[in-house]
């Protein structure tokens, strides 16, 4: 009787730390491994990543934290991947879901910025709405504007907005993107390296971007720049030749990581 | 010190002797190329002018003998016979092209390809019997609509690997980036990469077009050519290039002038179709 009872409580507190656990994690992986062909690209990656936070997943080169980035709203298929273990999506499978529904849900801004170069700005930012059958030109001029002041690029564009979407400078072009991909009105935004093709001032502006976006948003950011990890994510992952080493809260991760591997990786040691 | 530099100062001096020399050949290469289309250019504006009147654009052919006269017909029947070419290569061309670029990394995209590029090579009185066989044996007699058939044959393959090696030029970026909005796969397609690729393929289309208004053999075994008016696509048709032709090799003086007349202006169509295409096609925005 006794046993039963200590048993119940276990159970109760198991179903209330799951059910924590989904409220605060958008993103769940567990024992992700990633193909190309036959090689072994993500090796048994787990980790939860929570709602309304930045998380930085940084590593050196070909350690598989764009694959990691792609397969979570199944890009990775588009460049002839394929995945084995779960990632749920506020707890759906998403590869269960249509991957066009997902990419809804879970934006993309990727390293080099591309603004579509047929398109005005205006319409570079309501592509995605436009294309899916959206033709209220109405509400489409004021999603323009709120997904540009979102971008923080409307007071630079106001005036030509039916300019070719092309001929904005680099860093604007990659705000414009952004605004493109908020105007989708996603959840979660996954990028890139979105400042690696940047100048310092535009790079910047896309940080404190991202700080203001997480309000409203979920962003996993992959980089290469550390101080840049430092600066905008609240967690960090490590990602080292397809394994996650260390992931944890960004200012531990800088300050007192607990792995060799880590401490040596951002010191400059290697990679 | 002074020895090398005498053979550095030989070696500077062969290398700029062959560099003129290379800069002569390529230079005259250029002139060869363009000399025969000077030539055609003079000699068909030369000869053709004189019968190049209001008469020509507006009369009917008149018998032998007759002097004055006109080739409406012919103007009409080639405008026909392109614009059915046109109607039934283009969109077959296009879409070919787009499935090579977009999904044919497999043993059938790598056929068709090879086909195609077969196809180009096909001689186009072999293009016009095979359209003689398709369309006017079980029609029984000559139509537009066969002629048309058989220009359209010969512009599929330059209209596909244009549009392919076009759509292949759009970054993957793009791609990507449509996808990554929640767009599908075909919308993404058409509406982000064919429209950037659209230049690039309507020259394609151009050329294709061009190639086939100043076809003549595959048209001598299907549309045939009409003396009279006719715009009926089930019938036989007038065209320039038959009537060029005809007229040339005829042992009539005016017959043979008319000829260059009509030479000039098929000419001048296709300028005028080469020159409309590019205002309609002009983008926007520069890319």
């Amino acid at each position: 009787m006794d046993m039963k009872i200590h048993e119940q409580s276990e159970v109760a507190a198991a179903v209330e730390e799951i059910k924590v656990h989904s409220r605060e994690n958008k993103i769940s992986v567990k024992d992700l491994c990633a193909y190309f062909g036959k090689t072994k690209v993500l090796k048994n990656i787990t980790m939860d990543i929570p709602s309304k936070k930045v998380v930085a997943i940084i590593g050196p080169s070909g350690c598989g934290k764009s694959t990691f980035l792609r397969s979570i709203n199944r890009m990775h298929e588009v460049v002839g991947g394929t995945i084995t273990g779960s990632i749920l999506l506020d707890g759906e499978d998403v590869m269960k879901l249509d991957p066009v529904y997902l990419r809804r849900k879970i934006g993309m801004v990727f390293q080099k910025p591309n603004p579509f170069p047929t398109m005005s700005i205006a319409n570079n930012v309501v592509a995605g709405l436009k294309m899916n059958g959206f033709r209220n030109k109405k509400a489409l001029k004021g999603i323009v504007e709120k997904a540009l002041k979102q971008a923080a690029l409307w007071d630079e564009v106001k005036d030509n907005l039916n300019d070719s979407g092309a001929n904005i400078s680099g860093g604007q072009q990659q705000r414009l993107c952004i605004a493109r991909t908020i105007a989708v009105n996603p959840e979660v935004i996954l990028m890139d390296e979105p400042a690696s093709a940047l100048d310092p001032i535009s790079t910047a502006k896309v940080e404190e971007l991202i700080f203001e976006l997480k309000k409203d948003f979920t962003i996993i950011i992959v980089t290469h720049n550390m101080q840049q990890a430092a600066r905008v994510s609240d967690y960090t992952a490590f990602f080292y030749m397809g394994e996650l080493v260390e992931y944890s809260d960004t200012k531990k991760m800088f300050t007192a990581p607990d792995k060799k591997q880590t401490e040596d990786y951002i010191t400059g040691r290697f990679g | 010190m002074e020895v090398i530099n005498k053979a550095k100062s030989f070696t500077y001096y062969r290398r700029k002797v062959v560099n003129i020399i290379m800069l002569f050949f390529s230079f005259a290469a250029a002139i060869i190329t363009i000399i025969p289309l000077i030539l055609i250019f003079y000699y068909t504006i030369s000869q053709g002018i004189a019968h190049l009147n209001v008469d020509f654009f507006t009369k009917l052919p008149t018998p032998v003998g007759e002097p004055g006269g006109g080739m409406v017909n012919a103007i009409v029947g080639t405008l026909i016979l392109i614009g059915i070419g046109g109607a039934i290569g283009i969109p077959v061309g296009i879409m070919t092209g787009t499935y090579l670029s977009e999904f044919g990394k497999n043993k059938f995209g790598s056929l068709v390809r090879f086909l195609t590029d077969v196809l180009s090579g096909v001689p186009s009185i072999v293009v016009g019997v095979v359209a003689y066989t398709l369309v006017v044996i079980p029609m029984k007699h000559f139509s537009a609509l066969a002629g048309g058939v058989a220009l359209a044959i010969l512009m599929i393959p330059t209209i596909t690997r244009t549009t392919e090696e076009m759509i292949k030029l759009v970054p993957h970026s793009y791609r990507e980036a449509g996808l990554a909005l929640g767009i599908p796969k075909w919308k993404t397609t058409v509406m982000i990469v064919l429209k950037t690729a659209w230049k690039g393929i309507a020259t394609g289309i151009l050329l294709g077009l061009s190639r086939a208004a100043g076809e003549t053999a595959p048209l001598l075994f299907t549309a045939l050519g009409n003396r009279f008016w006719s715009t009926n696509i089930f019938q036989p048709i007038a065209s320039l290039t038959v009537y060029i032709y005809e007229y040339s090799t005829a042992p009539f003086k005016d017959w043979n002038d008319q000829a260059w007349t009509a030479a000039l202006v098929l000419i001048i169509l296709i300028s005028l179709l080469s020159l409309i295409f590019r205002i309609i096609t002009r983008s926007k925005y520069k890319t």
